[in-house]
């Protein structure tokens, strides 16, 4: 098991380090450079100026001599200082919003898991009835809609129409419900299917008859029996989800006005700001390996058939 | 005795099985899957509504009461009216117009951006299936790579290096949509490599080429044309986000996305300006996951049972 942990997280250098070779080289390859950037509010700067600027951030040396000394430093923790927020280092500016955007995707995520599980319960129980059929349609729905169009009707619905809550912020708990359903719908929808065709699955199987027949109360074969076995396959999709919310943060947090680093992450690829872009690139991989190693050992808790070596 | 009645029975079944063949005329698998797809009524409407927007951008020219460029001076921020059926924009543009030719930027990313997506993935998931050893070991490593880059962090890089346009966005969906349809072909063209069929058109003297174009690819395509049909909403789905957050198409040519995302701010004040592109983007992407729910069902009925 230690030994598991071990490799897995041993194998997540080499995942990270090809995806900071390829962020690394779209950046240079590509025509454009942070001194001279092509975003709406930059001032255009003389040669010299541009010059002292590169020797300033390092942009003079050799590519390859410039990743290799972003690696060294990005090994001992440091980023570098922002190109955009000029007087801030790249560290500072995930210290603040990165919890913001973590508290948001996390509550999204525990509203998904929640809602997609009793949903999908639900609608396998009564398959093909009334509610099943409401369920898939709330289901496809969700899938079908990307998470800004969503936004937009909620905030005419429940803002404007209905004012129960307020278009955005994010300064009180009422500000964090809308933000919060919005990023949930999606992963909610895929949550909900999965469990619905992996429960129909296991409600037809041997072992339910027998839970059955030997005089269990439905309730408890349904949530006991069925739905402990139906959980590992639904937990094969909740890792992907994570990267799913982590990318539709970008939008719902713009829409709400939520200063997440979903934001800043949109603003500095347009920007140019090569430090910040490297480390949130990172920092995202580093979270979806993470997520993902945490999944693969909650199989063995569910499945004590599963083992790890 | 025994046997006598065994033999009538068998007699009998074999009349029954005789009279079920004359019955049912031969029906290939494309009519068949056509006639489930029509029984579909959510999947008709999907297609309906489809075939309606591709109109729409094909005779956008025509039908559109304004250019999509035209200015009207003074006339700013107006509420919809009878002049201007959805209101008019910052400019003083006809919202209606725009929405109109902003399907035209959507219906060409979704089949042209797909269709390239299908002429990458499709022969390297082929050749990777096919072949196997080295190729196959050097594109999964690559699959891997892009699995742990989340999609669309990866597309907003890249149109956000290479800047907005819509030669920019395909070469941006292409690049990172291939991987799973050539998944996805890689693990067709596995399992079909080891079937008699393909034994026995190699005995019968045909080349690999031949093999693969002639006898693999036919079979593994209703799996291919399923995930099309989802790749095609994807896409769309892709360049509205870009354009939401500006890096997507360049103005002044309209795209949903990109008139929800410049009017989402003053949706307080002047809320039409965002709603009715919102309410394309939905509409668009909902007509799509029908028909491919749908197709799917229709083409792959083992999934119904």
């Amino acid at each position: 098991m230690i030994y598991y942990i071990i490799r897995r997280i041993l194998w997540m250098v080499p995942t990270l380090l090809a995806m900071a070779l390829i962020t690394f080289t779209i950046m240079h390859l590509t025509p454009g450079s942070p001194l001279d950037p092509v975003a709406d509010n930059a001032n255009p700067l003389s040669p010299e100026a541009q010059r002292n600027m590169a020797k300033e951030y390092g942009l003079d040396k050799p590519v390859w001599q410039q990743f290799f000394i972003f690696l060294y430093k990005a090994v001992q923790g440091d980023f570098g200082k922002s190109y955009v927020y000029k007087n801030r280092t790249v560290n500072e500016i995930i210290r603040q919003t990165f919890p913001v955007s973590l508290h948001l995707g996390s509550m999204a995520l525990v509203v998904a898991i929640i809602c997609g599980l009793t949903l999908g319960i639900f609608a396998a129980v009564n398959q093909n009835g009334t509610v099943d059929y409401l369920c898939s349609l709330t289901a496809m729905f969700s899938v079908a809609l990307p998470n800004f169009v969503v936004a937009v009707f909620f905030i005419i619905l429940f803002a404007f129409l209905l004012q129960l809550v307020p278009t955005g912020g994010w300064d009180a708990p009422r500000q964090w419900i809308l933000p919060t359903i919005t990023l949930a719908l999606g992963p909610m929808a895929v949550i909900a299917r999965y469990t619905r065709s992996t429960m129909i699955d296991f409600i037809r199987s041997d072992f339910v008859r027998t839970a059955r027949a030997k005089g269990l109360h439905e309730r408890r074969v349904i949530l006991v029996h069925v739905l402990k076995n139906a959980m590992i396959p639904v937990l094969t999709i909740i890792g992907p989800l994570f990267a799913g919310v982590g990318t539709g943060s970008f939008f719902v947090e713009t829409i709400y006005r939520v200063p997440g680093l979903g934001r800043f992450f949109v603003e500095s690829m347009t920007g140019r700001d090569y430090p910040m872009i490297m480390a949130v690139v990172l920092l995202y991989g580093v979270f979806l390996a993470i997520m993902n190693l945490i999944v693969d050992l909650l199989y063995g808790v569910l499945d004590p058939r599963i083992r790890y070596s | 005795m025994a046997s006598s009645r065994a033999q009538s029975t068998y007699e009998v079944v074999t009349e029954a099985v005789e009279e079920k063949v004359e019955q049912v005329k031969p029906v290939s698998l494309w009519k068949n899957a056509w006639r489930r797809l029509l029984r579909n009524k959510l999947a008709v409407a999907g297609g309906s509504v489809v075939i309606f927007f591709a109109l729409l951008a094909i005779f956008a020219d025509f039908v559109a009461p304004y250019h999509y460029t035209t200015v009207n001076f003074g006339r700013n921020y107006e509420f919809p009216s009878r002049e201007f059926p959805m209101g008019s924009d910052h400019l003083g543009r006809d919202v209606l117009s725009r929405i109109i030719y902003g399907a035209r930027v959507s219906m060409t990313v979704g089949f042209v951006a797909e269709f390239i997506v299908l002429s990458i993935g499709v022969p390297i998931g082929a050749m990777a299936g096919y072949y196997g050893g080295k190729v196959d070991m050097g594109l999964m490593r690559i699959v891997d790579v892009m699995y742990a880059f989340p999609r669309l962090l990866f597309v907003i890089l890249i149109m956000s290096m290479l800047g907005r346009g819509l030669l920019n966005i395909f070469i941006a969906i292409g690049l990172t949509g291939w991987v799973r349809i050539a998944r996805l072909t890689r693990a067709q063209i596995l399992s079909l490599k080891e079937r008699e069929f393909c034994e026995a058109a190699r005995a019968a003297g045909a080349g690999n080429f031949a093999i693969v174009a002639r006898h693999l690819l036919p079979n593994s395509l209703t799996p291919i044309i399923v995930s099309l049909t989802f790749g095609i909403p994807e896409a769309i789905f892709t360049e509205a986000a870009l354009s939401f957050i500006g890096v997507g198409i360049s103005p002044p040519t309209p795209s949903w996305g990109q008139m929800v995302g410049e009017n989402q701010q003053f949706i307080r004040s002047y809320w039409y300006l965002c709603v009715f592109p919102a309410v394309g983007i939905a509409t668009i992407m909902l007509a799509f996951t029908f028909l491919g729910d749908g197709l799917r069902d229709a083409l792959d009925p083992k999934l119904n049972e």
